[in-house]
């Protein structure tokens, strides 16, 4: 009944916006509307993406080439940090604190949840809108509110939190540590705090309407296989943030209140510190609890996409759909039993370990699932090549070729020579970074007809694709050989003693890749801002999908879709179904006498 | 000012761009052509990228393998790092297995099948013999995987044996220092609070057991064949004590005492005559000749692998593996700490 009401509720606000034009402020800037949402999601998330990676080109200039002077590092870091085109040793390690964090939170969880879980999520399941438009915008606006704390902290005087993106204490509690641990770790942990509220009210709001909202027909396992990633995404979220918040506040308690949780026997600026009873080891406990998850609150909605953008583009429905489920099932569970394994050599008692080395092996089995599924829906298909395919195929290649090395990581015995080297950058770049990216660049271009209901430019989507993914391996695939060397992570120079000189050579490689990768990211920023005012108009359907985001008109109108909500009779893969007239039949399509849903003959 | 003309030139770019992208698209428009809409052509086009990406990428991962062979995994100085490299090895060469085969499927498979004019999708949509099998083929793969590996792990992690050599490990911003436990195998007691500007340690120097204990700073002595065991510890933030060419590594944490241990196998001098060394050692001399830095002789080394602060990248202590012999003599010539004061 109460579902009733709802849409028709939201129906008649639909009537209603005919006659009383919004006023910019309601329709744009604190909009309830999923679709205004996922915009304002999109082009924050753009603008910090840009932050974080003019940040790694920074460091990757001082890592390529130590000591010289660059231009461009006293043009940004003015005189304090980048004194006489030198970055400064603190400000290395904010930048590299800082990239993190930008781009693990507010780019590939913020920005690719925030994004596409809201414009998706009541598009697929054929709702009006999310169940609560204002929690949605809250939701928005504490992830803006966050984004803004955390670029402040860029221009305080001790400069910006620079622990490492995990924040361990004691460094990042101790301002006498380091100078990022003053008022930018403060900052730091405010802004985080703010960004866990956002992902809970999103993430809360998500669930909701996935259980609750489903039009007429969509049935669960008629759901698209996005709205599944999404789904095990947020219970994800709303399982493992608050365990970051709490944390957080701990954290922030032992820096201004001088409680202990994290802090006993420290001598530190000359002096014995009062502290006593606690230990660093709960932290890292705490915020791997959160942070393992979040390995798959990144990388589930990119796979969803990819699910999504193969299947259309291949012309052939996904194979193993419900194997697919069963695999983001499994490794959404796998993801809470397995944090201990960024933990091994923490001293942490090895039989534990043990056990950790058990459950993380175990998320290679549903993860080696879901990319032979995806190379068997390629087999035999009809290919159509969109930038979107290319990102989502680009994505199978990363998530396999990152996802191999965490073998080796998951080994307990294998992570001791390796752990905290390049080999790990590598690693989780490529599997998690790297795969979340091109997801995300595969849904932008995808769905840019919906979000914008224009086209991005093909060729500059070509281009921009081919460079991002050959500078992203020539980036990312040599630190495995910096890794397996001993070189270190987090290292402000690999020279400062003579053992990794001959290394040299890879770093300035990777330097020049990331470069050229980073000026790369300007066409799809271009292209983006360009096809938004200019591109060219979209039909309705351009990629002949079948879900029901398809069937709406090619207008930004509250409700979504103008008249009744549409009924859903078969599942969203139905392309190249034998014995129909065109190679896709859309969810709305009645069965006909003697069809078979989901997948059967 | 300058940075005022530079950001108004960056602008002026930006339309000039954009400007010449309309023109084009306008250009394809009056040839009746939908400029953004995807053609066979393109499917074709992107479809050979796919396949000379393939082929780019495999000799891409060829040419590092063969580049990089002698730098990775340097060689093990350890009784335990010779079995843990064979180990690395074999998961290495089930992953690179895996991987070659799996990228080649990938892009094999996205370029036989763009799609042409007349081609057509075979109607797939799930076989649950296949499902089967890469389901339970990995599960059996890993099985192995994980029994070889936590064998490996119970050998780095047993108990250290009785008559091993005890060094305390101790870090602080940003330097290490060791303290050896002297004759009776025992460190003596230190306290946080004790810490003053003579006792770096805070040794407390009541405990007996302090009274041989051997403080060093600079370079650590151990002689090869003997099992050492480090106890670690750090008084201001954590830090992590990794001997790449032994194979070992544990984080050093305030607060608490880790241990690791392992039995040297090779001793520095023996390093510095192995071939492999000397081409490398060759090779960095070759580079800091270059820019006018002394040469470097090979030592192995201690560094620390956790961030802790701005000069993280240069905490690392010199590790000098002895004959038991050499190694005697240079215990002998040292004082205890006690003895110092």
């Amino acid at each position: 009944m109460d579902n009733h009401g709802h849409t028709e509720h939201a129906l008649e606000h639909a009537h209603a916006d005919h006659h009383h034009e919004e006023s910019f402020i309601t329709k744009y800037i604190f909009s309830m509307d999923h679709k205004v949402i996922a915009r304002q999601f999109l082009i924050t998330a753009v603008f910090m993406a840009l932050v974080g990676m003019v940040m790694s080109t920074l460091f990757r200039l001082q890592l390529g080439w130590p000591g010289q002077k660059f231009w461009l590092i006293e043009f940004l870091l003015g005189d304090k940090w980048g004194k006489d085109g030198i970055v400064d040793p603190n400000m290395y390690l904010a930048l590299v604190t800082i990239h993190g964090t930008i781009m693990v939170f507010f780019l590939l969880t913020g920005g690719l949840s925030g994004t596409f879980s809201n414009l998706l999520i009541p598009y697929q399941v054929g709702a009006r809108d999310m169940a609560s438009g204002f929690l949605n915008m809250l939701s928005f606006w504490f992830f803006f509110v966050s984004s803004v704390v955390m670029l402040s902290s860029l221009f305080i005087e001790g400069g910006p939190a620079s622990a490492g993106w995990t924040v361990y204490p004691p460094l990042s509690a101790l301002p006498q540590a380091i100078p990022g641990s003053g008022l930018g770790m403060t900052l730091w942990l405010v802004s985080i705090t703010l960004f866990v509220i956002s992902a809970l009210l999103g993430g809360l709001n998500y669930i909701i309407t996935i259980f609750n909202l489903r039009t007429k027909g969509m049935s669960m396992t008629r759901m698209p296989l996005t709205v599944w990633a999404f789904l095990v995404t947020a219970i994800l979220g709303v399982l493992s943030f608050p365990v970051l918040v709490s944390a957080v506040v701990l954290l922030l308690m032992d820096r201004s209140f001088g409680t202990s949780f994290y802090l006993s026997d420290i001598y530190i600026g000359g002096q014995a510190l009062e502290q006593s009873g606690g230990s660093p080891i709960l932290y890292q406990h705490l915020f791997w609890f959160l942070g393992h998850p979040e390995v798959y609150i990144v990388l589930l909605p990119a796979l969803g996409i990819a699910s999504e953008v193969i299947s259309t583009n291949a012309r052939k429905p996904i194979f193993g759909y419900r194997a697919m489920i069963g695999s983001i099932l499994a490794i959404g569970f796998l993801s809470f039993i397995v944090w201990g394994h960024h933990m091994f050599i923490t001293g942490m008692n090895p039989f534990l370990g043990s056990v950790f080395v058990f459950t993380t092996l175990l998320i290679a089995i549903p993860s080696a699932v879901k990319a032979f599924n995806y190379i068997t829906t390629l087999w035999k298909g009809n290919i159509k090549f969109t930038p979107a395919m290319l990102f989502a195929i680009g994505l199978v290649s990363t998530f396999v070729t990152g996802g191999v090395t965490g073998i080796i990581l998951a080994d307990s015995a294998l992570d001791v020579p390796v752990h905290d080297t390049y080999f790990v950058v590598g690693h989780f770049h490529i599997v998690m970074g790297l795969s979340a990216v091109l997801g995300m660049f595969a849904g932008v271009y995808h769905w840019f007809p919906k979000l914008f209901l224009r086209h991005m430019n093909k060729k500059m989507g070509y281009l921009h694709f081919w460079l991002t993914f050959i500078c992203a391996y020539g980036v990312f695939f040599p630190m495995h050989f910096l890794g397996l060397a001993g070189v270190p992570r987090r290292y402000y120079t690999n020279s400062a003693f003579p053992m990794f000189d001959h290394l040299v050579n890879i770093n300035v490689m990777i330097s020049t890749f990331a470069i050229i990768g980073a000026l790369a990211q300007f066409i799809f920023v271009f292209n983006f801002f360009y096809s938004i005012f200019r591109g060219t108009k979209s039909e309705k359907n351009p990629w002949h999908g079948n879900t029901l985001e398809w069937t709406t008109p090619m207008a930004h109108t509250h409700g979504n879709w103008p008249g009744a909500l549409p009924v859903v009779y078969r599942w969203p893969y139905d392309y190249s179904k034998p014995g129909k007239q065109l190679d896709y039949v859309p969810q709305t399509v009645p069965l006909e006498e003697g069809e078979v849903d989901g997948g059967g003959h | 000012m300058i940075k005022l003309l530079i950001y108004a030139a960056i602008v002026l770019l930006i339309i000039a761009v954009a400007q010449l992208v309309r023109v084009f698209e306008l250009a394809s428009e009056l040839k009746g052509e939908k400029s953004n809409e995807v053609t066979y052509k393109d499917h074709r086009n992107q479809g050979r990228m796919m396949f000379a990406f393939l082929i780019a990428f495999m000799l891409f991962f060829v040419w590092q393998v063969v580049k990089y062979k002698d730098a990775i995994l340097p060689v093990a100085a350890s009784v335990h790092g010779k079995d843990l490299d064979w180990l690395m090895w074999f998961n290495m060469g089930l992953i690179t297995i895996v991987f070659v085969v799996i990228n080649f499927l990938l892009f094999y498979f996205s370029y036989k099948y763009y799609s042409r004019p007349d081609s057509q999708a075979t109607y797939l949509p799930h076989n649950n013999k296949l499902e089967l099998i890469w389901t339970v083929v990995p599960a059996i793969v890993l099985a192995v995987i994980i029994i070889l590996g936590l064998k490996m792990w119970n050998t780095i992690t047993e108990p250290a044996s009785k008559d091993a050599i005890v060094i305390q490990l101790y870090a602080k911003q940003f330097d290490w220092t060791a303290r050896y436990a002297g004759k009776d195998s025992t460190l003596g007691h230190s306290n946080f609070k004790l810490i003053d500007g003579a006792n770096a340690l805070g040794i407390d120097t009541l405990d007996p057991h302090s009274m041989d204990d051997i403080v060093v700073h600079g370079e650590l002595h151990i002689p090869v064949g003997r099992q050492v065991e480090f106890k670690i510890n750090s008084r201001d933030v954590i830090h992590s004590a990794f001997m790449p060419h032994f194979r070992i590594q544990m984080n050093a944490v305030p607060g608490m005492t880790t241990s690791m241990h392992m039995t040297p196998s090779i001793t520095t001098e023996e390093m510095r005559k192995r071939p492999e060394v000397i081409a490398q050692v060759k090779m960095i001399n070759e580079i800091r000749a270059k820019k006018g830095e002394d040469p470097y002789e090979f030592n192995f080394l201690l560094l620390c692998n956790k961030i802790c602060g701005a000069s993280h990248s240069n905490m690392q202590m010199n590790v000098v593996v002895d004959t038991p012999e050499q190694y005697e003599a240079w215990l002998a010539k040292q004082k205890p700490f006690l003895a110092k004061k």
